[in-house]
């Protein structure tokens, strides 16, 4: 992200005089000047600059947080351990990815885990497994997307709340993979599979890769395309965002299918790793991604909010856990400390959006 | 009326700075003002007068600056000191709570109450008595606020002023969505109150209401208070502009192609009707000519835009344009087709608060921007930097956030969306509210311009003269009808005032 601010290209002046059909040629030719040759304007000089800081924040807590972690646990600074925290978040850090977009589009995605449990069973049952590895991974992502545009077309078309529709399909989707699975564990026969968790790509994890490939893509979608801006648009002002022509109703149902289809590559990632398709599989993600979304900085309201910020949260969010586990403490004061941090999160941020607003 | 050379202030600012990230928004401002007086804030969008008023409402902390309140030196820290003294604002954006009722809203914060329970018998019985005391009589109290016209909800704040026993009441543009005779209303309301004593401070950029209401004058420039003190009704228009403005500017609407209007047909509208709303609208719209549509608030002119538009779904009648026919109610492919609206109510209806100016700018037309989705930044920006220089937007800097822009300034920022994309065909609601007489020039000149380059634009506004001329044909609306359509030439204020209000009085 470049955030110079060139100065204003000379020619530019000469536009204020008028705006007409004949004047594109000329803004085109001024813009050639702007763009391609010269450093790369920042649209949004104050934005950026506020969410780098908040981002910052983040690492700063993360280089905390190392610390403390080094010094309660001579475990904590182990490559073995990093690579943990790591390949752990890699899971829970798709779907943060698919969750980001949502929030931002001014929604909420409350049947993430669920969808990465049906996804899991579905892509598991023996019938799927025999058509080998492909037709596992089309078969978690298919789930997903389609599950995903159930939420989207009765939010966006059956002007549902989202919250009741997802969360009706966190206990649907649930109860279907239960029911698919038989209540039975299901065993990933297909080595392919498997070795996605097992395999190394230059010294790093597949699944870390994995991990870093989708956030990659997410950020230019949310950042460099039309898409991306009018999912700002969307959970800014729909209203505005319907007036100036957008259609609103399809775009929220495409960020739906966009979470399912995060929840599908999790779905494989998690299947690989655990090596099984269970519907108890993502219990609690939605939890988990909704807290990182907001550590990360994201409006629960919408139309604001950064991937990497969502990426840190994760992370944040998955060094703490380790840093409980290596200490040994108990679950209980885990779930305790971790909804503290929440409110703690939440707290500063709406300290920074009240400063943003005065 | 007090004599206002001779009486004791009751407010005086001295030289009030008050700064924001990168602007100072106000360098020094002097304001006093006596009981009784209507005093009246002049200055260009973004000279500082809102922002001044936030200062006096409690809302803004200043960072230099005394402020005097009935002799004695007070600090305004919060909105409720302010108005424990007796100061009550109503803002430029109206910040009423549409969820809750009318009394409900008037008391927001100072309920009254006997151990925790509103009472609210008693509240809607004092509401009513506030309501009747601003000949508003006929507005429930218990209507929930969302419900009401921009000027019921103006009425509703100036009771919540009244409620507070404000000895000054600010207000922040008030006139602005009010149409004709609502004015005329609110200015008795302001007669009534100034009788009793209580000042007002008015703020407006129809310098001819000014001229009606007001008592004595000062004008803000960047900042800063050029000229305080100056007689309303007697300063010459011309020296006050040229105060505000630091320029003389032509009056003048841009003149009408000599040719006449010679375009093809645009757009064709026939038998349009929205239930509830209007009905058997028929009308066309030539490429190159602008259409004014005069009426009253809510004789159904902003719903005809909207249903065109697509905003709203027609009940029956056809819209095409080019011989097209547009799909009822599909924005989307009215836009597709070259349609664009400047809606009327900008912050809920068209503006990005939180983004900045270019994203706001682009929204409508960012295909235009990007090949394969992929926004090209650069050229995104350049195109804004564009508009916001021709529009005078200030500061043109099209990397701010739309929040942090004046009232005035956030229009033009609406209008130029529309700007950017070959649009045929540009559906005006409302252009130049709360747009200063400077930018107001520039605006009209622009939509002539455009009118020239071949784009035929529809126009709403409340303000008959700026109908009649800026538009080269005009239709009157009254409840709902097209009730008589003419040449602009062939019109004047007083035909058109009459035909509007006809039927309307009994
Ligand atoms: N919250 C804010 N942050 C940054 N700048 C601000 C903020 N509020 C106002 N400004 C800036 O302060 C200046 C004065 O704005 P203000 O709203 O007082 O103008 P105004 O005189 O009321 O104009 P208008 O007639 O358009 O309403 C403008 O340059 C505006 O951009
Ligand atoms: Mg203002």
């Amino acid at each position: 992200m470049s955030d110079q601010m060139s100065e204003p290209v000379a020619s530019s002046q000469e536009l204020a005089a008028e705006v007409t059909t004949d004047e594109q040629a000329r803004v085109e030719r001024a813009a050639e000047v702007a763009g391609e040759s010269g450093p790369l304007q920042s649209v949004r000089r104050n934005e950026v600059l506020s969410a780098m800081l908040r981002n910052v924040g983040l690492v700063v807590v993360l280089i905390l947080l190392a610390i403390i972690g080094t010094l309660t646990s001579d475990n904590f600074l182990t490559s073995d351990n990093l690579r943990n925290i790591l390949v752990s978040s890699s899971v829970i850090g798709v779907v943060v990815v698919g969750m980001t977009f949502v929030i931002i589009g001014g929604g909420i995605d409350l049947s993430v885990g669920a969808l990465v449990a049906l996804a899991s069973v579905w892509a598991t049952t023996v019938a799927t497994q025999d058509y080998g590895a492909a037709a596992m991974v089309a078969c978690a992502l298919l789930v997903g997307v389609g599950a995903g545009l159930v939420n989207g077309v009765l939010i966006a078309y059956g002007r549902l709340v989202p919250f009741i529709v997802t969360l009706a399909m966190l206990v649907s989707a649930r109860g279907l993979a239960a029911k698919m699975a038989d209540n039975r564990t299901q065993i990933v026969r297909v080595q392919t599979v498997i070795d996605i968790a097992r395999k190394d790509v230059i010294g790093v994890p597949m699944l870390v890769v994995i991990l870093a490939v989708v956030v990659a893509a997410g950020w230019v979608v949310l950042n460099r395309t039309t898409f991306g801006r009018r999912t700002f648009a969307i959970g800014g002002n729909p209203e505005a965002a319907r007036l100036a022509g957008i259609d609103v109703r399809r775009h929220t149902a495409s960020l739906y299918m966009l979470s399912g289809l995060c929840c599908g590559i999790a779905a494989v990632m998690l299947m690989a790793r655990t090596t099984t398709g269970s519907s108890t599989h993502g219990n609690l993600y939605e939890l988990d991604a909704i807290a990182s979304v907001i550590i990360g900085g994201t409006l629960l309201s919408g139309g604001k909010g950064t991937l990497i910020g969502s990426i840190l949260g994760v992370l944040v969010f998955q060094t703490i856990t380790n840093i409980f586990i290596l200490n040994n403490l108990a679950t209980e004061v885990q779930m305790i400390a971790k909804g503290l941090i929440i409110v703690a999160a939440v707290l500063l941020q709406s300290r920074t959006t009240r400063e943003a607003k005065t | 009326m007090t004599d206002v050379e001779t009486a004791r202030p009751i407010l005086s600012m001295v030289g009030i700075v008050k700064e924001f990230p990168g602007v100072r928004a106000l360098d020094g401002v002097d304001l006093e003002v006596v009981p009784g007086e209507v005093h009246c804030l002049l200055g260009q969008n973004g000279a500082g007068k809102s922002t001044l008023i936030k200062v006096l409402a409690g809302a803004h902390q200043p960072d230099e600056g005394t402020i005097t309140w009935q002799g004695e030196p007070v600090r305004l820290s919060t909105p409720m000191t302010a108005m424990r003294l007796g100061i009550a604002t109503i803002y430029q954006e109206l910040d009423l709570v549409d969820g809750l009722s009318v009394a409900e809203n008037i008391f927001l914060g100072h309920e009254h109450s006997a151990a925790g329970f509103t009472r609210r018998g008693h509240q809607n019985a004092e509401a009513r008595r506030l309501l009747g005391r601003l000949g508003h009589a006929e507005i429930p109290a218990t209507r929930e606020v969302g419900r009401l016209s921009a000027a019921g909800k103006q009425i509703v704040s100036m009771a919540r002023a009244l409620s507070h026993n404000a000895r000054l009441i600010v207000m922040d543009e008030p006139s602005a969505v009010l149409a004709h005779d609502e004015v005329d209303n609110l200015f008795r309301v302001i007669r009534d109150l100034t009788a009793a004593g209580v000042a007002v401070v008015y703020i407006s950029h129809r310098l001819e209401e000014i001229r009606t209401v007001g008592d004595r004058v000062t004008v803000l420039k960047d900042g800063r208070t050029v000229a305080t003190g100056l007689p309303a009704r007697t300063t010459p228009t011309r020296d006050v502009v040229s105060l505000m403005t630091g320029r003389t500017i032509e009056y003048a609407f841009p003149p009408r192609p000599e040719t006449g209007i010679v375009g093809d047909e645009l757009l064709r509208v026939e038998n349009l009707a929205l239930a509830g709303s209007f009905h058997d609208v028929s009308f066309r719209v030539r490429a190159g000519e602008i259409v004014g549509l005069a009426g009253l608030v809510g004789a159904g002119r902003s719903e005809v835009l909207e249903t065109v538009y697509g905003a709203r779904r027609r009940t029956s009648g056809t819209v095409t344009l080019d011989g097209k026919n547009l799909p009822a109610g599909n924005v989307s492919a009215a836009v597709r087709a070259g349609l664009g609206l400047a809606p009327e109510e900008r912050k809920s209806q068209a503006l990005l608060l939180g983004e900045p100016l270019v994203r706001n700018i682009s929204l409508a037309s960012l295909p235009r921007f990007s090949r394969f989705g992929w926004v090209n930044r650069s050229r995104e920006l350049t195109e804004a930097r564009a508009v916001t220089e021709s529009l005078e937007v200030r500061p043109p800097d099209p990397t701010r956030l739309a929040r942090t822009l004046s009232g005035g300034n956030q229009q033009k920022v609406v209008l130029g969306r529309w700007l950017l994309g070959g649009c045929r065909l540009l559906l005006l609601d409302e252009p130049t509210r709360g747009v200063d007489v400077g930018a107001r020039s520039e605006i009209y000149g622009l939509i002539r311009r455009l009118a020239d380059s071949g784009v035929g634009v529809l126009l709403v506004s409340s303000e008959v003269p700026e109908v009649l001329g800026l538009a080269d044909r005009v239709l009157v609306m009254r409840e709902g009808a097209v009730i008589h359509e003419a040449p602009a030439d062939d019109l004047d204020e007083h035909r058109v005032l009459d035909m509007i209000m006809e039927g309307s009085a009994a």
